[in-house]
């Protein structure tokens, strides 16, 4: 039978390479402009937005840019991301809400123990590549909603609730709406400047290799299962920094967030936002987190939607939103 | 006999019958696998799905045609809905999965957990999340059997029986007939088993049709053990994913025979320590991850 040795996503097609004769000013223009379009929405959206919608839609597309950094730029799909997003909640919900550490702390724990997690599983599933490394984690990913579900300390199938807000450095009250928001934006911000700098970094560049061709970078002479390792655990701390954060702004952990398909609904925002692209995934996460609120009417015909929006994306829409207005402006989505 | 060996006995039973479904499902997973190289999400979807058709033609199918006295029972389901499972595999495989195989195998997987998205979000829309009892199980295998250990459910033995007999009747097929040795033939080299003039589109297309259908007699075989509920396939996708692992998809065999080895695992772990048996089988998968990663029957790369 055939092996499964082949690096995941290794036809280069979907990604950067197929876009011919990318224009740099051009290039350089529009990546200000949307960096300047991102931090003018992260500072003015609540003024014309509900704060806590907002606010929902930066811990998620924190998460999808965490996501992206192992299926965009390391080729790894890992399908129990939602382990470190649902296990980070918890974790800081318990440290602010009984050991009582302030908000900041909590969130700062709760992405120490998703770095942990993450380190462990990632060690375990990189020992296999491309779809099997996708049902490892997927497996995993399920011992912790188990735990989740059976550990005294999570208050099973209610969640973790009633996590206090806190307050910032003992000065600022994250009761206030506009506090509690301005927070969150900057744990937004902080988190996206990391994986920025992170993809454009040498270890990026490694990463990438890895995704285009592995058994080329393991023959450069890179450690390729330390340099997975390493953009996997990255990428479960950023998750679960984003996971915290949401657990504090709702003040409660439930058991979705560690489901499996919360694992799912991260990665449609990634795809349809564009794997591989730098504002991608906040893209698709807007999108999706958006469908959801407006649908939330339909009951459960949402999941018929997500679905389908997943069928037509892999069909049809691999490069995703920004990756496909990248192609046609031929310019750079990195 | 013993109290504890007869307690033993009796969880292994009720675990093997677990194992029925592990090892039918993870049997269609990795016939599919080995010729077309993606990984079915969508298989625990297509296992409620014909759970719930043997469920709409006992119970409903009468109702909307309006002919009252029309129920389709066990005996017809059994020949039935894998059969309407595997053409639905079939347009799946021509209208959707075609077009993905000169990309990389993820997006198979993504496509068909898209697919599993849509069916059990429409199950969920017409039927009641709860489950619902299938009423039709046959007369004749109503009533338990005393294996002199334990009293055990006629069905449950006869679900146990007859699915060895179907894992051993496809392992026959492809290792022994000529069907067979062209799939293999297939899994191993489709250019050369094209430059033969062997259809393999259409031998790609029938085999993912076995393969759904293992996936829709399966759903049917559960429906009288389980209460039939659209989410069913969910929770047990990821287990037979993690048997998947543990096996390795190298060999059919290897699939049946990890798919019951587990299910009886599973049973003996609730003797020992109950609130593991959810997550043994995962446990063991990080084992055999760590001894030999490429699964207990995979070939070691």
């Amino acid at each position: 039978m055939s092996d499964m040795s082949k690096p995941a996503l290794a036809e280069a097609g979907e990604f950067e390479e197929a876009v011919p004769h990318q224009n740099l000013s051009r290039t350089r223009f529009v990546q200000v402009l949307l960096w300047i379009g991102l931090v003018g929405f992260v500072l003015t959206a609540p003024f014309y937005l509900y704060p806590v919608f907002v606010m929902q839609l930066l811990c998620f597309a924190l998460f999808a840019c965490a996501f992206n950094l192992l299926i965009g730029f390391t080729g790894l799909l890992s399908f129990g991301h939602a382990a470190f997003f649902g296990g980070a909640a918890y974790v800081a919900g318990h440290v602010i809400k009984v050991w009582g550490l302030p908000p900041l702390a909590g969130i700062l724990v709760g992405g120490l123990s998703a770095a942990v997690l993450g380190y462990v599983i990632g060690a375990l599933a990189i020992r296999r590549q491309g779809i099997y490394f996708a049902m490892i984690t997927l497996a995993l990913a399920q011992i912790v909603y188990f735990f989740a579900l059976q550990f005294p300390f999570t208050g099973g199938e209610n969640g973790l609730q009633g996590i206090p807000r806190g307050n910032l450095f003992g000065l600022v009250d994250l009761n206030q709406p506009l506090a509690m928001y301005y927070f969150v934006a900057a744990v937004f911000m902080i988190g996206f400047l990391v994986i920025y700098r992170t993809i454009h970094s040498p270890f990026g560049q490694v990463l990438q290799a890895i995704r285009e061709n592995e058994p080329r970078a393991l023959s450069l002479g890179y450690n390729v299962d330390r340099f997975k390792l390493m953009a996997f655990v990255l990428s479960a701390t950023l998750a679960g920094v984003a996971g915290a954060t949401k657990a504090v702004v709702f003040q409660f952990a439930s058991l979705t967030d560690a489901h499996w398909q919360t694992s799912g609904e991260v990665t449609l925002m990634t795809l349809l936002g564009g794997m591989g692209t730098i504002f991608g995934p906040v893209v698709g996460a807007i999108t999706v987190v958006a469908l959801q609120h407006e649908l939330s009417g339909i009951g459960s015909w949402v999941q018929v939607v997500i679905g389908a929006i997943f069928i037509v994306c892999v069909l049809v829409f691999r490069r995703g939103i920004v990756g496909e207005i990248a192609r046609l402006l031929r310019i750079s989505s990195v | 006999m013993d109290v504890m060996i007869k307690l033993i006995l009796a969880q292994g039973m009720l675990g093997l019958n677990n194992g029925v479904f592990y090892a039918m499902l993870s049997l269609g997973l990795a016939i599919i696998f080995g010729l077309l190289n993606v990984i079915n999400f969508a298989h625990g979807a297509l296992y409620m799905t014909g759970a719930f058709l043997a469920l709409i033609l006992y119970s409903y199918l009468g109702v909307w045609l309006g002919l009252e006295w029309l129920h389709i029972g066990f005996w017809p389901a059994l020949v039935l809905v894998p059969l309407l499972v595997g053409c639905f595999g079939m347009l799946l495989e021509r209208l959707l999965l075609r077009w993905l195989y000169k990309h990389d195998p993820i997006y198979g997987l993504l496509l068909t957990f898209g697919v599993a998205l849509v069916l059990q979000g429409l199950f969920v829309n017409f039927f009641s999340v709860s489950g619902t009892p299938y009423p039709a199980q046959p007369d004749e295998l109503r009533g338990v059997v005393n294996l002199g250990f334990m009293i055990f459910p006629k069905y449950r033995l006869f679900a146990i029986v007859f699915s060895i007999f179907v894992c051993l009747a496809v392992w026959l097929v492809i290792e022994r007939t000529r069907i067979g040795a062209m799939l293999r033939a297939g899994t191993e080299n489709p250019d050369l088993v094209k430059a033969f003039g062997i259809n393999v589109p259409l031998m790609v297309t029938l085999t993912f049709g076995v393969g759904t259908g293992l996936a829709g007699l399966a759903g049917v075989l559960a429906a009288p053990i389980y209460s039939v509920s659209p989410l069913m396939g969910a929770d047990l996708i990821i287990v037979v994913f993690a048997v998947v692992v543990i096996g390795g998809m190298g060999s059919i065999m290897g699939a049946v025979v990890s798919g019951f080895a587990l299910g009886l695992v599973e049973g003996l772990t609730k003797v020992i320590y109950a609130p593991a048996a959810s997550t043994v089988i995962f446990l063991l998968m990080v084992v055999v991850l760590l001894l030999r990663p490429a699964g207990l029957f995979g070939r070691q790369g």
